[in-house]
Formats: structure tokens, sequence, C-alpha cells
């Protein structure tokens, strides 16, 4: 016979804010999942909590800030990258997480993406990709593969995405890898790793959105898209960055893995000698 | 080694030059910017200056980023500041919109050229003064100073910073081109000299509950708490409550705007800053700010050698509006004159708050007015009906 054991705490409660639950995901959303693997691998740290600051910019997954128990910041549209370097530079003692969507970094914030990735700022970035813009009902973005359907590409998306990976890497960033929200032990493996890896790092992580992206791609659900992300994902770091692309409705490899890790000199203001 | 923070002593520098030392006497030490004529020379400036005094300058990938860079700096606990001009301004109503609603305190400095969109990039303008007031979207106050000389750019620009701790908020250093291009005698003073305003701090320990939006005090001003001291803060654009939650109610989004207003409108007389000139016996009242006010002081002063009985109202502070001033100097007045480098933007305020009538001196832009056309006009306005003294 089992017996129910009611716990009156959760190992991650000290880091949530309980009283913002219940949360505004959908069922099946994956952001929750990378949420969960970022506040793991903040009390694995060993960093003082009051170090750790996130900052997101709008989406579904700006709303983590909102969730953390730690110093946070929601900021504009695109704009948390710039924000967040500001904070980095006034004081680097701090851990500065941008935790964002794709949408968010790469779209209106891709210029500053790619910027900060070429200054290698010292800033830690979590990015979920969900193929569309999920706050405002499903439209498509940079990531959505071409051909896809969205409430703004009815007749199927005429552009091509972004491989996100192979930007970055181009861009200059220090650490790039790409999970999905089946690989939870190694997204935070990998957000504990960038902690203590100076410079830009860019994580991404593939994330279902059944109501904004799935619905119109007959992927009707979150557990449909796991399954899809375990049939056929292939962890490869050397895969040639041009497969990088994603096209979820074709029978072909997503790859994953960390595809850079590279030391390079992390951007640092001027410092004169003797200075006062 | 001197003491690089503060160039003590006299000086013979341009306005910009004046605003970065400005800056730094007043502890300004995290600088981002994007070059922009006639902007640029605060930015050549401060990435040589600060470097010595262990201060960030940054150059970021446009306007949209140093905006919302110096609000990072700031809330990690540095005085901040940007400078710019119209275009790269208009990109930097996104953010000073966000630095409205977290209460950020920054500088933000436009040395105005003329404009729409890219229009005389070498040339002076003071176009972008509705833009200072109303350009992000949404209700809310400003506070904006126009300087008319590198020496009062240097002193407004550690006034600006003051403001902006005192009041949370963005402050606005309106100058333009003539001002920010031109050489003359700069006094700085000794560091002690320096008025130093502070930020309101938390006085409860990071291990009680902080509510960063709670302003408890007459002046509305919550106190700010720094990213990284414990606090468990949360700081959104969106619609908050006092902890800092969204809270998207109607009745909390009226209370939150209300007093983000308030906050600035029940503090003006904190705020304003005027200079008056002859006012005591006007009947004829010029107003003007900026470049421009050193035309029509000349053109006043004429005017009255003339027999014509001007005074001379100087705006340095464009945002709040001396509005019961000028209603006060209305009571004795026939006329007033507003010399401008627009199209007649601050004349439009000035006409909100007298019934007397009120002439325009305007022009476009792309160079200093000179006071000929002020005093043209004061004249016409002085035989005519409107003007009562003759």
């Amino acid at each position: 016979m089992t017996t129910a054991v009611l716990v009156k705490e959760h190992p991650l409660d000290r880091l949530i804010r309980d009283d913002r639950m219940p949360h505004i995901w959908c069922p099946g959303c994956g952001i929750g999942i990378v949420m969960r693997c970022f506040a793991k691998a903040i009390l694995e740290s060993g960093i003082p909590e009051a170090n750790h600051i996130v900052v997101s910019g709008i989406g579904c997954t700006g709303r983590v800030a909102g969730y953390m128990d730690l110093d946070s910041y929601h900021t504009t549209h695109g704009r948390p990258i710039p924000f967040a370097t500001g904070l980095k530079l006034a004081n680097p003692d701090l851990m500065v997480t941008v935790f964002s969507g794709d949408g968010d970094l790469s779209a209106i914030g891709g210029n500053h993406l790619i910027h900060a990735a070429r200054r290698n700022v010292d800033l830690k970035i979590v990015c979920v990709n969900n193929f569309n813009y999920g706050m405002t009902g499903g439209q498509f973005g940079p990531t959505t593969p071409c051909g896809a359907r969205s409430t703004t590409s009815p007749y199927g998306n005429a552009e091509q995405p972004f491989n996100l990976p192979y930007l970055l890497a181009a861009a200059g960033a220090s650490f790039v890898s790409r999970w999905t929200t089946i690989h939870i032990r190694q997204i935070q493996e990998d957000i504990l790793f960038t902690f203590n890896k100076p410079g830009f790092t860019f994580i991404e992580v593939l994330a279902p959105c059944p109501i904004g992206f799935g619905k119109s791609n007959n992927i009707p659900d979150g557990v449909t898209e796991m399954k899809l992300y375990r049939e056929r994902c292939v962890v490869d770091p050397n895969v040639a960055m041009a497969d990088l692309e994603i096209d979820l409705r074709e029978e072909r490899p997503i790859y994953v893995g960390r595809m850079v890790d590279r030391d390079l000199t992390p951007y640092r203001p001027v410092r004169l000698e003797g200075a006062s | 080694m001197a003491d690089r923070r503060i160039l003590t002593g006299q000086h013979f520098m341009n306005g910009d030059h004046a605003c970065a030392e400005g800056a730094l006497a007043a502890g300004c030490r995290f600088f981002a910017g994007y070059p922009i004529t006639p902007s640029t020379e605060v930015a050549e400036r401060l990435s040589l200056r600060m470097p010595e005094v262990e201060g960030v300058y940054i150059q970021m990938e446009d306007e949209l980023a140093s905006m919302a860079a110096i609000l990072g700096a700031s809330s990690a606990g540095l005085r901040s500041m940007t400078a710019t001009s119209g275009p790269g301004f208009s990109l930097m109503m996104e953010n000073i919109g966000l630095g409205v609603m977290m209460e950020i305190p920054c500088v933000v400095v436009n040395i105005q050229r003329g404009s729409p969109s890219t229009g005389l990039p070498t040339a002076p303008g003071q176009s972008d003064v509705m833009q200072a007031r109303w350009g992000s979207h949404g209700d809310y106050e400003i506070v904006a100073y126009a300087p008319e000389s590198p020496q009062e750019i240097f002193d407004l620009t550690v006034h600006c910073f003051n403001v902006a701790d005192r009041y949370r908020t963005p402050a606005l250093l309106m100058s333009d081109e003539v001002v920010g291009h031109m050489v003359e005698r700069v006094i700085i003073p000794t560091l002690d000299e320096i008025p130093i305003w502070e930020r309101k701090r938390p006085s409860k320990s990071p291990n009680g509950p902080f509510k960063p939006f709670e302003a408890l005090d007459p002046d509305l001003v919550p106190p700010m708490a720094y990213a990284g001291e414990g606090h468990h803060i949360h700081i959104s654009g969106l619609t908050h409550d006092e902890r800092g939650y969204p809270d998207l109610t109607p009745e909390n989004h009226h209370r939150l705007v209300t007093r983000l207003v308030n906050k600035i409108n029940k503090n003006a007389d904190d705020l304003i800053k005027t200079e008056e000139q002859y006012l005591d016996d006007a009947r004829i009242v010029v107003i003007s700010f900026g470049a421009t006010a050193r035309s029509a002081r000349r053109a006043v002063v004429e005017a009255r050698q003339e027999g014509i009985p001007a005074g001379f109202l100087r705006l340095i502070s464009l945002w709040p509006f001396p509005e019961s001033l000028i209603r006060e100097i209305a009571r004795d007045a026939d006329a007033f004159v507003v010399a401008e480098m627009n199209l007649g933007q601050m004349a439009h305020e000035v006409q909100r708050h007298v019934s007397q009538p009120v002439e325009g001196v305007f022009h476009a832009g792309g160079a200093m007015m000179r006071p000929g056309p002020i005093l043209e006009t004061i004249r016409e306005v002085s035989t005519s009906d409107n003007g009562r003294t003759r």
C-alpha cells in the first residue's frame, strides 16, 4: 500500500517566486523545463544567490525574470542584452544571465545579439527557441522554418530562418551549444559550465510551443514534439555548422551538442595603469 | 598625479567637452553611446577621460543599445550617461520610457541639430524640445534643461545627475550645436564645490521584505536598491505593484502612472530653473532658451535702449515648464515674444498659459539666430494694437 508523503518545501522554492504562481505558460510549453534547469544550475553553482541577476526581454520566455526569486529585470523587447551589458560592466562581480526567447533575442534584438557576441561581453545567454512569436498568438519569426504555417504565414512562411548556433559562432561567442527540452541534464550542465566560462556564452534550447507553433504544423501537443526530439536528435558537436538548420516537419536529424567552446579574451573596459 | 576626477581650474573648451567634464565631476562612471554629429565630442572626450577615473566608456551598436546600457549600469549603482543628437534621440525614446517606468536615474544629452530626419547634421536646431517632452509613448513627465553656454553645459550636466538621482528619472540635457561647438571660458570648481544629491536608498537590510516601488515619502520617490544587494527585487516595464510584480488592473495602472507623473509635477518648484531680467517694468516679455537666448537677451537690451519696456525670461528648465511663473509675469504684460530655432514649439506652450498675444520669432534651424529679427519683432509688437505701450 502506498502512502502519500507531503513535503512542505520543494528544493527549488527558494529560487521561485511562488506568489507569482500560476504562471502564464500554456499546457505543453517547454519554457518551464528550461527555467528549472537554470534554477538547479544556480543552486549548484556555489555563487551566492544575491550575485545571480536575470535579465529578460519581452515574450513568453521573457517572463522568466519575473518568476525567479533573484534580482531580475524585465526590460523592453529586444533590449535585455544591452541592458545586461550595462549591469555587468558596472558591477563585474555579478553573474548576469539573459534569459529570453528567439524572437526577442534574434529578431528585434538581433543587432545587439551579434554585437555582444563580437565584443565577447561576459554574459550568459539562454535562448529558448520555440520557432514562433508565442506571446502574440503564433506569428512567424526569424527561426520559423521556411514553409511553416503561422497566424501571419497562412500560406506557409516565405522566409529562410536563422541557424542560431552558426550565427553566434560566426559573431564571436566563446561558447555555443544547442539542446532541446528532452536534454534536461545537458541544459543544466551547460548552464553551470557557462557560469565558469568567461565571455559571451549562448545556449539555444529548442522547446515545444503546441499552442503557438505546433497547432498549425501537425505537432498537436508538447508530448508529440518531445517525442520528435527524441527520435531525431543527434548529438554531434563536430557537425558542420550549416547542417544545424532545423525543419521540424522534415524527416531529417536535428543536431545538438556543444558546438563552440573556445578561449577568447572577454570584453573589458579600457583601463590605465596607475589611474586614480 | 593630479586628481583626474575633476579638472579644477579655468579652461577654454567647447560645450561638448564641458558636458563630458561636468559628467565626470558629478561622478558619472559609465558612458554608453553611438557617434553622432554634433554630439560626438562628448563621446570622444569621455573615451579619453573615463579610463583615467576607472570609469566605463563603451561604444554600443546603436542608440537603442546605448540607452538600454545606461539603464543597466545605473541599476547596478553607477551614475550613467549617453549623448546623442536628433536621429539617435528618436531611437532612445523607447528606453527613456523604460527608464521612466522602472524609475532608473540617468542623463541623456541631446546636442540638437536641424531636423527632421537626417536634416542638418552639422548645423544647429532646437526642434527636439517637444520630442523631449512627449517622445516616448504614454503619459509621463520628464525633466529637461537647456544650457546657453559651455559653462552652463558643465553646470547643468552636474545638475541633471542630481535631479535624476533625487527623483529617480531620466534627465535630459537639451543643448544645441551652437553651444556644443562653441568655445568659451569654463571654470571648473573643486570637487568639494560640486553639489551632489544622493539617491534615496533602502533603509531595510536585504533580509527584510523590501518593496522596490513603495513610495512612502511625500516626494513620491521610492528608495532604489541595486542589483546584487540581496533584496530580490523584480523590476519590470510592465505595469507593476509596489513589489514590482505585474498588476495589469486598471486601478493599479492609474495609480502607478499618476504617481510617476505627480512625482515630477508636485516637485516642480525644485526642478524649475529660469533666468529673469528687466521683468519689473516689462510690458513685452521675450522668452527664449539655449543658444537663441543669447541673441534674445541682446535684442531685449537694445529694445530697452530704444525706450521699449521689454523684459527677458530665459527657460533654463524646459520641462517642467514654468507655467505659474509665466502666468504671474503675464499679469503686467501686454504681449509675449518667443524666439526659438524651430517653428513654434515652445511658443505654443507659452500660449497655453497666457491670454495675451504670443508673437514668434521662428527659424527651422541651420544657423544661430541673430538679435536683429528678434529686435524687429519686439518693435513691431510694441507699436501694434496688441502692444499697448504707445
